[in-house]
């Protein structure tokens, strides 16, 4: 039933991240204008253009204007001129005509007998017929009254006729014409009287003295319309202001030519440019309903939309002129206006196109955007998911899981035959690995759901290595690979930092070692950041110097000077450049002794750790995803040596949160140097003291000022064994062979002033095999009895692995007193050096003694256990009492308060976690206040002597849960817990926990 | 006779043990429970399990009562009380109702009221079946001990 709650549970949760991204677009989703408005693009597209349309025809309408406008300021510019011209050559004509007549009357009349006569009218009309080039001809008439007639036709010699060459009628008066150009000599003797036009202009010339002109009508010589022109001759002088009657009674004739408009106008016309543009009519509109035409045709098709009107004087006030004018051509259509309205028009329509394919462009893409967006969040909600459901999933897995651990230990503690038992251990092996697997896993998941957490708590990063050490030495050891960890003096010995998280990433990278290195040696150092900046310029140094000249042929074979003398990836931990980082430490250090090093004041300190292996290497097309989850050189990789490829990611990422950089350098065949940077805060000393005792073991100060030799060829390793010595405050000297060790001894025992005189003699187990024993045993035989006051040095034989036999014959010439086992750890060689040197430590005697049962670690304690819960009360109880523990129970946290008054009895409190009221952080902290306040009050006063021998208050405090991911061991370590147990109870991780505090 | 009798028990004790660890009702934690009995405290897994029983049913009790109140159920307490029955629960081994108990309460962390009935009703018939089953196994005990007399270790 719980299985089939679940999928439903599950699916609910993916209901509601769905909502959660739709609620996420929602508010996300800002809308531009243009996404707004984007069912209206088409119609602002289509307005755009009608407007754009509209607005050429307008522009097209305003430019045909200007343009006809421009046109009518032409023609009537046009027109004028022709106006004023043909006014102007008409006037000069008409002058020099009023000319002619002041001749006339000059030498015709007043001169008696005339001057003129009709030979000499003609000689002088013809010569200067130029000046008058509109006029035909001239001609005189006499104005002749009837009585004269006789006399004058007898006088002449011809009689009068009239107009149609017939003897004239009787008339009152007559005007027969006597002088006449020659062109016009026709019409001599004919009477001007007769003629209807010329009867009229003689009438009304005289009357007003002035030149007349007549209609236009057909000339008699030519059929070209024509007008006459008539201009008065009076025979005396005329008073200034003469009437009319004066006027006429002087006449003595008329002077009359006719003017040619037809020709005239033309010849003017082509004297003009622009000609044929314009039509041009002349119009006599005296009489202003019927218009006489003068000049140009009545019906011609011009440009009747267009004329322009000027006005003529030809100096006859009676008669009225008129020029119109008018083109020739219709109006041309404008093909400037209209281009240019369609190319506006066009490129108009050209950029709302654009801009419409831009506005849709903008919705597409923030379409696709929004889109991406709403992807994106599903993703993330999907990975969240993912890392929910692995952390879930893990931590479902790992309850069965330790299920069938514990059924499995159970198995093995039965009677079991053995291939049974070899079953179940394999079994067993295996759901370790997978567990281990399972927390890689949850660790990853944390890490990328941002779960985890660095704690800063003071710890002992030497010990924390050597621990991680011990843990592979044993592996290491059955491989025959040597494994060393050297730690510079110039790191500090507590840092602050997350303990827990720097062992697992030296386990990883150690255990990655282990795994892949089957011969030469793993080698774990750890110096601070800026240290490495001498040792590259030692590096160029070295380099200068032409390499190393020191190289030691062993057997033919070159010999590197690394740790085991295998080639090694990064040459950077070989000898060469790690003497100078060695040697640049002891100058600094003696240096430093009086001043501060500059790095020490700083609040944090740059740590440098590389992990060196001789072992297979990284292929080299494997080396850029080797951080990368799951990835492992090959597929082939995992069936050799097993493994997931998760540790090196996950070492990555907690390089990261350590606030460093992890990189490596890794030769196939040769091996691999993974070296990573952590920040670590420095320690404050005051509150270094205190923990020091709870988090550390303590190394046993009794070894300070014992000197040492260490004999041993390689000086990598030398120096490591020397960082392990001097951590026990042993000086340590150097020597190349046994032969100098003894010498040096020898002599120092000989001379009483001696630098160095050894209680101890370290050497490593290569030498001691490569064939000098012989000798030196024998030296060191003699030497012994030879012994003065002085102690013997001790010898011990550094090994990795060493077999019985060897033992054997090293134990028979009585060469060693004691062989250290490699990998060397601090307490270790403690240990060792107690053992032969006799130096008391009763804490150190207990280490090895752990190995009692559970049941020994927890007899006759008393345990308080504090749980809300009765069953889980009960339980606990019954399991801790099983193991001959005294149990008191109290049910809340405030209850184990009371009960953990000091003084109390209890030597370990359980306490869960989850309790309401007070949680099991909560009472803890209390607990420790209530410590810490005690042990001020004891340190003040010291009254209570029995209370002072118990030593300070600390109960240890195991948190006791069954949820895994919340309650993370560093958060207990936080609140001031020392561990941490799975409810409910599981043997192992009870001993493990409980193994810390209760030693025997 | 009696001997008959006793491995007749015995093998329906196995086989009721068998068929709750099958069914994933019980698991191992039971069996280490089983295991802290011995002389010094011979009725330890009744003892455990029927204050279980008398605490269970008190939480179940007040689950309903909280799941009934229909305008404001308080999701808090039930979380608290779903945290005390799945701790009860994994000590003893019931592992069904454990289970049960992850999903309920995940349900009132998402104030999924009707997940939550659901929850309820299927944790008490888990608790019924539970308890049924158990009360079943101390019977065939208590017959088992009648029948051999004294012989409290039960296993080993």
């Amino acid at each position: 039933m719980g299985l089939k709650l679940q999928p439903s549970q599950q699916q609910q949760q993916h209901h509601s991240v769905a909502v959660k991204v739709n609620e996420q677009t929602g508010t996300k989703r800002g809308y531009t204008f243009i996404q707004a408005n984007r069912a209206w693009l088409p119609k602002f597209l289509l307005l755009w253009v009608m407007v754009m349309a509209f607005l050429s025809t307008w522009i097209y309408k305003k430019m045909d204007a200007d343009i006809k406008v421009r046109r009518k300021e032409v023609l009537s510019s046009m027109c004028d001129e022709r106006a004023r011209m043909l006014q102007d050559q008409f006037s000069v004509s008409v002058n020099h005509v009023h000319a002619l007549a002041i001749l006339i009357s000059t030498f015709h009349y007043y001169k008696n007998p005339s001057a003129i006569d009709q030979e000499t009218f003609a000689e002088y009309t013809a010569r200067t017929a130029f000046e008058r080039p509109l006029l035909s001809g001239v001609a005189y008439a006499e104005r002749v009254v009837h009585s004269e007639r006789e006399e004058f036709e007898r006088q002449h010699g011809w009689t009068i006729k009239t107009m149609q060459r017939e003897p004239s009628p009787v008339r009152d008066e007559y005007a027969p014409v006597i002088l006449s150009q020659e062109t016009v000599s026709y019409i001599e003797s004919l009477d001007m009287m007769s003629g209807e036009e010329d009867r009229e202009n003689i009438l009304r010339a005289r009357a007003t003295g002035k030149a007349v002109l007549t209609n236009p009508f057909r000339l008699l010589g030519s059929h070209h319309l024509g007008v006459v022109l008539t201009f008065p001759v009076y025979k005396a002088k005329l008073p200034t202001r003469p009437t009319v009657e004066e006027r006429i009674e002087a006449t003595a004739g008329y002077l009359g030519g006719a003017f040619d408009v037809e020709s005239l106008v033309e010849n003017l016309l082509g004297q003009l440019a622009g000609n044929q543009a314009i039509l041009v009519n002349v119009y006599d509109i005296t009489n202003t309903s019927d218009h006489l035409i003068m000049y140009g045709h009545q019906n011609q098709n011009g440009d009747l939309a267009l004329l322009y009107e000027s006005k003529l004087d030809f100096g006859d006030p009676f008669r009225k002129h008129t020029m119109i004018c008018r083109y020739h051509q219709k109006a041309p259509t404008s093909w400037t206006a209209l281009t240019t309205a369609f190319l506006f028009f066009v490129i108009c329509l050209l950029v709302g196109y654009i801009l419409y394919g831009a506005a849709i462009h903008i919705v597409k893409v923030e379409d696709d955007f929004h889109e991406m967006q709403e992807l994106k969040v599903r993703a993330e909600a999907a990975d969240v998911a993912k890392s929910q459901f692995l952390a879930t999933v893990s931590h479902e897995i790992r309850t069965p899981m330790n299920g069938i651990l514990g059924m499995l230990a159970l198995l093995l503690d039965t009677d079991l035959s053995s291939t049974q038992r070899d079953y179940a251990q394999t079994a067993k092996v295996c759901g370790k690995a997978l567990i281990t697997l399972i927390n890689e896993v949850l660790d990853r998941a944390k890490i990328e759901a941002g779960k985890l957490e660095m704690e800063t708590v003071p710890f002992d990063l030497r010990s924390i290595l050597d621990d991680v050490l011990s843990l592979f030495s044993e592996k290491s050891r059955n491989k025959g690979v040597e494994l060393a960890v050297f730690v510079s003096d110039k790191v500090p010995e507590m840092v602050m930092g997350d303990p827990g998280r720097f062992r697992q990433i030296i386990t990883n990278l150690v255990g990655n070692s282990v795994k892949f290195t089957e011969r030469g040696h793993i080698f774990v150092k750890v110096h601070l950041a800026e240290n490495t900046k001498p040792v590259v310029d030692a590096k160029a140094e070295t380099c200068l110097n032409g390499g190393s000249d020191e190289g030691v042929p062993i057997s033919g074979a070159h010999q590197f000077k690394t740790l085991s003398g295998y080639e090694a990836a990064d040459e950077r931990n070989s000898w060469d450049s790690f003497k100078h980082l060695v040697s640049y430490e002891e100058s600094q250090y003696g240096a430093s002794v009086n001043m501060t090093v500059p790095g020490e004041t700083s609040q944090s300190v740059t740590l440098m750790v590389s992990v060196e292996d001789t072992g297979i290497g990284i292929p080299l097309i494997a080396q850029d995803r080797v951080f990368m989850p799951f990835m492992q050189a090959d597929s082939s990789t995992s069936r050799h040596y097993g493994g997931t490829g998760i540790g090196l990611s996950i070492t990555k990422c907690l390089v990261e949160l350590m606030g460093g950089h992890i990189s490596f350098v890794s030769r196939p065949q040769v091996g691999s140097t993974f070296t990573f940077t952590a920040d670590f805060g420095r320690c404050k000393k005051a509150s270094f003291n205190d923990t020091k005792k709870s988090n550390t073991e303590d190394l046993p100060s009794s070894f300070r000022g014992l000197k040492a030799i260490v004999v041993d060829r390689k000086p990598v390793r030398a120096a490591v064994t020397r960082y392990h010595l001097k951590r026990l405050g042993i000086l340590a000297e150097v020597a190349g062979s046994v032969k100098i060790a003894v010498s040096a001894c020898g002599k120092n025992g000989s001379s009483c002033g001696s630098k160095i005189q050894p209680d101890i003699i370290l050497v490593e187990k290569d030498l001691w095999l490569s064939g000098e024993d012989g000798g030196l045993s024998l030296r060191m035989l003699d030497w012994k009895p030879n012994g003065h006051v002085f102690k013997l040095p001790k010898m011990f034989l550094l090994a990795t692995n060493i077999t019985n036999a060897e033992l054997e014959k090293a134990k028979a010439a009585s060469f060693v007193d004691t062989v250290i086992m490699k990998p060397m750890r601090a307490s270790m060689v403690a240990a060792c050096l107690q053992q032969v040197l006799g130096i008391g430590n009763k804490r150190q005697a207990g280490k090895d003694a752990q190995n009692g049962s559970l049941r020994s670690l927890l007899c006759g304690k008393k345990i308080l256990v504090v749980d809300d819960n009765m069953v889980n009360r009960r339980v606990a109880a019954g399991a801790l009492k099983k193991f001959g523990a005294a149990v008191e129970c109290a049910e809340s946290g405030k209850v184990a308060l009371k009960l953990l008054q000091i003084p109390h009895s209890f030597d370990a409190c359980f306490m869960d976690i989850q309790m309401p009221e007070m949680d099991g952080f909560e009472a803890t902290r209390q607990i420790r206040m209530m410590e810490s306040q005690a042990h001020e009050q004891m340190n003040g006063g010291g009254i209570d002597k029995g209370l002072a021998g118990k030593g300070e208050w600390h109960v240890p405090i195991l948190a006791m849960t069954a949820d895994v991911i919340h309650a993370t061991y560093d958060e207990c370590l936080k609140c001031g817990m020392d561990g941490y147990v799975s409810k409910p109870f599981e043997e192992e991780n009870l001993y493990q926990a409980v193994a810390k505090f209760f030693q025997v | 006779m009696l001997g008959l009798a006793a491995d007749r028990l015995r093998a329906d004790m196995n086989r009721l043990l068998a068929f709750l660890f099958h069914q994933g009702i019980l698991d191992e934690q039971f069996l280490q429970l089983q295991q802290l009995q011995d002389e010094s405290s011979p009725n330890f897994v009744s003892e455990v399990v029927n204050i279980y029983f008398h605490e269970s049913e008190k939480l179940l009790r007040s689950l309903r009562s909280l799941l009934m109140d229909r305008e404001f159920s308080d999701y808090n307490r039930m979380g608290i009380h779903l945290n005390q029955f799945m701790g009860s629960s994994s000590s003893i081994g019931a592992n069904r109702i454990r289970n049960v108990c992850v999903a309920f309460r995940a349900a009132s962390e998402q104030n999924n009221r009707a997940g939550c009935l659901r929850a309820l009703e299927v944790l008490e018939h888990e608790y019924c079946f539970l308890k049924n089953k158990l009360h079943e196994l101390f019977q065939i005990q208590q017959q088992r001990v009648l029948a051999a007399g004294v012989r409290y270790p039960m296993q080993n």
